[in-house]
């Protein structure tokens, strides 16, 4: 195991932003933090750099006791949200930066500052100051330079945040076949789980500070340990007290079929699938997401009668307490 | 379309037009036009008429004056211990400055306010604080009236908010995440301190510092109690113009002014020069 976190816990004054936290981050990988904004994930991140102390708890980062080493004996490379340029230096300077310090010769500078250049497809700006990139660019160069060091992990803290949608998705592709290059132990803080769920090899969600399931994305996805995960992943709605995906779930005409009996109250179209929006005969409000055809084929309509009933062999968790649930958009609110 | 067409071309067009300027619209040049109006009546001609009448008396009588050994004697001391009190001040400044962005400390509000006081004191109020305190009959014991300390004292206490106040600002936006990257990558406070922070403070270092060596050439008021101006010894360049005025020596004046005028104007220069250097190097 790379790193091994083990009962770490952080309290800013009264905020608890973690309790007792363990983790083992396997090397080699990419791993995901995932969990909404507050809950702790990267101030994770930021013990496992240094950057923060841990309260209480250990870091261990390849076999070594990190819990006491400053940042600069770590040997960790850390991208920022917001790039954190040096912004009187250019590209190519920013990205010698780390072995500039450790004072290695500077022909071996220039052959790995090229060769770090040609890997984040950065060669003909090399002599650009930051302020002449574009966001994707500098997120580039913050990751070279990272890299530079040969940092035993890459700690990415919402490194691709600040970007609009577009460039994110292209540079999250990037990053995975980056990583699959380079292998380097890699930790990637995000709050976006189709982030998560595209680049990872393992997740690990975190809620209020506390470590709520780390799996693989297929682990998670299937097999959601708890409600906080069900709904954390994807969209959810409720059949009975099972939550489950409103596309996991089947609708049929034929009126004495198995399933739950209930009246179509709306009928959505967004882009390439349908969302119908049912209410059962106990007055329960279900979504179901269907493609075009699947609609098409039932040939139902607004007030048209269907039984709805969960595909076999589909994940569901069961509902605990009504009145702790966040209201989302796509959760149908029970009656 | 031709927006599609056109763009690729747009940013290198952008940047020639930007640098030969761009053509004027009726309101901008107006404002151009009153700008240079007020600056040629406020800088620009009483500036041409000090040099005129400094090149009255011809290029050999400007430099008989300029050369008089008292008055050679107080522009050495005038900007010797300008530019020794500018140094000090990049130092003190600074750190000074540093204090009062990083550090959270009682009274620190207190202390934010007092910085700004030699800056808002009338000059001679400032000497005669700086007589009661360091003249004969200091409570401290110390008396330094009638010597070159005194004209180093009066400058240091005068200039000491320039480098504070145009340091400070931007002290205070630098990205703390900036120094997190640099100490990641290896790097020890110091050196990020030398590599990374300095060079973004070198401009308002370099601003505070013109500033900090104009004003102490020009200062009169705050040391003219406590120099005792003393011809070849206390004597400063202001005092020297004033006592030539009195004399009815208006070239000699003329020619002092435009001498301390050349300096620094070379001074504003090489700095600039310097602060690109160290801006570029990193």
């Amino acid at each position: 195991m790379s790193i091994e976190i083990v009962n770490v816990g952080k309290r800013f004054g009264d905020f608890v932003a973690l309790d007792d936290v363990s983790v083992s981050i396997p090397s080699g990988r990419l791993t995901a933090l995932l969990g909404p904004s507050g809950g702790g994930k990267s101030t994770l991140l930021r013990i496992i750099a240094g950057l923060e102390r841990a309260d209480t708890g250990k870091v261990d980062i390849e076999g070594v006791d990190a819990t006491r080493l400053p940042p600069q004996k770590r040997n960790v490379g850390f991208v920022f949200q917001h790039y954190a340029a040096f912004k009187h230096l250019t590209v190519r300077r920013n990205v010698a930066f780390g072995l500039e310090i450790r004072k290695r010769p500077k022909d071996e500078i220039r052959g790995r500052v090229d060769e770090l250049l040609a890997l984040v497809h950065l060669e003909q700006f090399a002599d650009r100051l930051p302020s002449q990139l574009s966001g994707g660019q500098r997120q580039r160069m913050a990751l070279a330079r990272a890299l530079a060091v040969e940092p035993t992990v890459l700690l990415l803290d919402e490194p691709f945040g600040a970007l609009d949608a577009k460039v994110r998705k292209e540079l999250r592709d990037w990053l995975r076949r980056l990583h699959d290059e380079v292998h380097v132990t890699t930790v990637f803080v995000t709050h976006d789980q189709e982030e998560a769920l595209e680049v990872a090899d393992e997740i690990v969600v975190i809620n209020e500070g506390r470590v709520e399931q780390i799996g693989s994305p297929d682990d998670l996805y299937d097999r959601p340990a708890n409600e906080f995960v069900m709904r954390f992943l994807g969209p959810v709605t409720q059949l009975g007290d099972q939550l489950v995906r409103p596309h996991d779930l089947q609708l049929s005409t034929d009126p004495t079929g198995i399933g739950v009996l209930g009246r179509v109250a709306r009928v959505t179209r967004i882009g390439f699938e349908i969302r119908v929006d049912l209410s059962t005969t106990d007055g329960q409000s279900v979504t179901v997401t269907l493609t075009r055809n699947e609609f098409l084929a039932l040939g139902i309509q607004v007030d048209s009668e269907v039984r709805v009933r969960l595909a076999p062999g589909s994940p569901a968790t069961t509902v605990s307490a009504p009145a702790a649930r966040p209201a989302t958009p796509t959760l149908a609110a029970a009656g | 379309m031709t927006s599609s067409t056109l763009a690729p071309q747009r940013p290198a067009a952008h940047r020639r037009s930007l640098r030969g300027g761009l053509p004027l619209t009726r309101v901008s040049g107006l404002g151009l036009g009153v700008a240079m109006v007020w600056f040629s009546l406020l800088v620009l001609i009483p500036l041409a008429a000090v040099a005129v009448a400094a090149a009255d008396g011809g290029w050999a009588g400007f430099w008989r004056t300029v050369t008089n050994d008292q008055t050679a004697a107080t522009i050495r001391l005038t900007v010797g211990t300008a530019l020794l009190v500018t140094l000090v001040n990049i130092v003190m400044g600074t750190l000074i400055a540093w204090v009062l962005v990083r550090d959270r400390f009682f009274g620190k509000r207190a202390l934010e306010i007092l910085i700004d006081v030699p800056f808002a004191l009338p000059t001679i109020v400032a000497g005669l604080v700086l007589l009661a305190l360091y003249g004969p009959g200091s409570p401290l014991g110390v008396n330094i009236a009638n010597t070159r300390i005194a004209v180093f004292l009066a400058f240091l206490f005068v200039t000491l908010p320039f480098i504070v106040r145009t340091v400070q600002p931007v002290l205070a936006e630098l990205d703390p995440e900036i120094e997190e990257a640099a100490a990641s990558l290896g790097a020890s406070r110091f050196t990020t301190f030398r590599r990374i922070i300095l060079p973004s403070l070198t401009p308002a270092i370099a601003a505070g510092a013109a500033l900090s060596f104009a004003r102490a050439v020009g200062e009169y008021g705050s040391l003219v109690l406590l120099t005792g101006n003393l011809p070849m010894r206390t004597e400063v360049a202001s005092v020297r113009i004033l006592s030539s005025i009195e004399n009815d020596n208006l070239d000699s004046a003329a020619a002092v002014a435009v001498v301390l005028l050349a300096i620094s104007l070379a001074v504003i220069v090489v700095l600039d020069v310097i602060q690109r250097r160290v801006m570029r190097r990193g």
